[in-house]
């Protein structure tokens, strides 16, 4: 462990030195702390939790090797470090943190709080399952609980995306159009601690694409002084929240505007969601996260054995692409949606809820089921997925789902 | 052709997409132009010819709302009073310038 940080700090500052692109071995937490070296905080506020822990660990080291000019606060718990990343970000900083599953669910109320002050704080977050019973190991439960505070939600299927939807996040929140904060996640363990190569762009490069960030209404500005956070009655509160919903509907225009920036200027491609042969695809299913990577393989292995399948991966899950997600899967024969939380809402996870609500209106919509997968780190293979695909080629045939929800991978 | 000039708007009239961001307040000192007034529910009533001008009833006020000039009790600011009934309960016992009244028998 102590000789990886070394070696990946080691690493980065040679690359920093000789200007070269490199591929590199790290895991997602060592690629994201890279991404935070590069984009060179104000203020980093952190309390660690299992699997980010590593995040902000990495993090630190590079505080002390004075890589950054970074303030590290170090503080007694999440909540904490969420209230002092907003202090901070309220003063004028670009302030981020990192955490994960209860750690997230500790900082609930502040997360309402950056959101409703419009504060562009970028949090990476490790999927990990929310206790009882408690559990170290990956789902979703952590931040899809989380999904209507007000914050962007950004998932990575591998460290790359981690690395990318990172320095990417920093750039959407803090558009003139947006404020808004935002959550990078990817899934614990399974990319958080993976080694996988990742390509670290150029510290220059990326600080240039990033860029300085200028707050035009901050707490610090002695010349122009204003209040935050103050109360709200009734006849204020709704026209302020009603004010909150509007830049999340320009959301989707800025992240297709700054991903397209990033392409040109580091040449990987990103948009609202990802698709996966799905254009003559009569099979599809929708996921989020590293599942992606092995549908994908499956996905191939079907298509060898004449199976019409396709995929669509969400990308941004908040604000949700209903639109062009609904145009995606139109046509299709039958979808299967798998949710890797269990929304507890008698009807499935909440990926399934969004994709039924985006397809409600449209007039060629696919038969659609949910199945809920992989909780509490349960592993999912391509047999699984495949499994998935022989009941949509069932429920294509009679045009009817003989179950609306399953639960994938149960002992039953 | 006479011009019709129209009302600037108060905040209180402001549609949403035109008060600041987050509920950031741009400028200070401006509780004054809020009515605290109307979620009273007893009003304090003052008589004049009782009153000894002590002022204790004004440092005691939570909300700046008794109005004194030249050193000499005036009045009670409704835009602002609460009515928490504590001007009242300070006001010496032997005077009793001030009286709670249910605010409903004034509306
Ligand atoms: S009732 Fe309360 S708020 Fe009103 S004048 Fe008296 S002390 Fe002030
Ligand atoms: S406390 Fe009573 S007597 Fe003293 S100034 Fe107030 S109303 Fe007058």
């Amino acid at each position: 462990m102590a000789k990886t940080l070394e070696e990946t700090t080691k690493m980065a500052a040679k690359a920093g030195k000789n200007g070269n692109k490199k591929l590199s071995a790290l895991t997602g937490n060592e690629a994201v702390a890279h991404a935070m070296r590069q984009i060179n905080p104000d203020v980093v506020a952190a309390y660690p939790i299992t699997p980010a822990t590593e995040i902000v660990q990495i993090f630190s080291s590079f505080v002390a090797n004075g890589q950054v000019h970074t303030e590290y606060v170090a503080v007694e718990s999440e909540h904490s470090a969420m209230s002092a990343t907003i202090g901070a970000c309220a003063a004028g900083a670009r302030a981020m943190t990192a955490t994960s599953s209860q750690g997230l669910a500790l900082m609930w109320e502040m997360l309402y709080i950056a959101a409703g002050l419009r504060l562009p704080i970028v949090m990476p977050v490790t999927n990990r399952a929310l206790s009882a019973p408690i559990n170290i190991h990956c789902d979703h439960s952590d931040t899809m609980g989380a999904r209507d505070a007000g914050w962007i939600q950004l998932f990575s299927e591998n460290s790359q995306e981690a690395y990318d939807n990172t320095i990417q996040a920093i750039r959407i929140c803090e558009h003139p159009d947006i404020l808004l904060p935002a959550m990078v996640t990817y899934d614990g363990f399974i990319i958080s601690h993976a080694m996988e190569v990742v390509r670290i762009e150029e510290d220059a490069e990326v600080k240039e694409f990033v860029g300085e960030y200028k707050p035009d209404i901050y707490l610090l500005n002695t010349d122009k002084p204003v209040t935050m956070g103050g109360l709200d009655f009734t006849d204020f509160y709704f026209e302020h929240r009603r004010g909150l919903a509007d830049p999340v509907s320009k959301v989707k225009d800025v992240v297709l505007q700054v991903g397209a920036e990033f392409k040109k200027q580091f040449g990987r491609e990103y948009g609202l969601f990802e698709t996966y042969k799905l254009d003559d695809a009569e099979y599809a299913i929708v996921v989020l996260g590293s599942t992606a990577g092995t549908a994908k393989v499956t996905i191939d292995d079907l298509r060898d054995r004449g199976v019409k399948a396709g995929m669509v991966k969400i990308r941004m899950f908040r604000p949700f692409p209903y639109d062009e997600v609904a145009k995606a899967l139109e046509g299709k024969k039958a979808v299967a949606v798998l949710d890797r939380s269990d929304g507890l809402a008698g009807r499935g996870g909440p990926v399934f809820g969004e994709v039924r609500n985006a397809l409600c209106d449209w007039p060629n919509k696919p038969v659609t089921v949910g199945y809920v997968y992989g909780l509490g780190g349960r592993d999912i293979g391509p047999e699984m997925i495949e499994s998935v695909y022989t009941d949509l080629q069932e429920i294509a045939k009679t045009g009817k789902a003989l179950n609306l929800v399953k639960y994938l991978g149960v002992r039953e | 052709m006479a011009q019709v000039k129209e009302k600037k708007k108060t905040i209180f009239e402001q549609p949403w997409h035109e008060l600041p961001r987050g509920g950031i307040m741009p400028d200070a000192g401006n509780a004054a132009e809020y009515n605290t007034g109307d979620w009273r529910t007893d009003r304090p009533i003052w008589d004049s010819e009782k009153c000894i001008s002590c002022l204790i009833c004004w440092m005691f006020c939570p909300d700046s709302s008794i109005l004194v000039q030249d050193g000499k009790m005036v009045g009670i600011d409704y835009e602002h009073c609460k009515g928490c009934g504590i001007c009242a309960a300070e006001c010496p016992p032997k005077v009793r310038a001030l009286e709670m009244k249910p605010e409903a028998d004034f509306r």
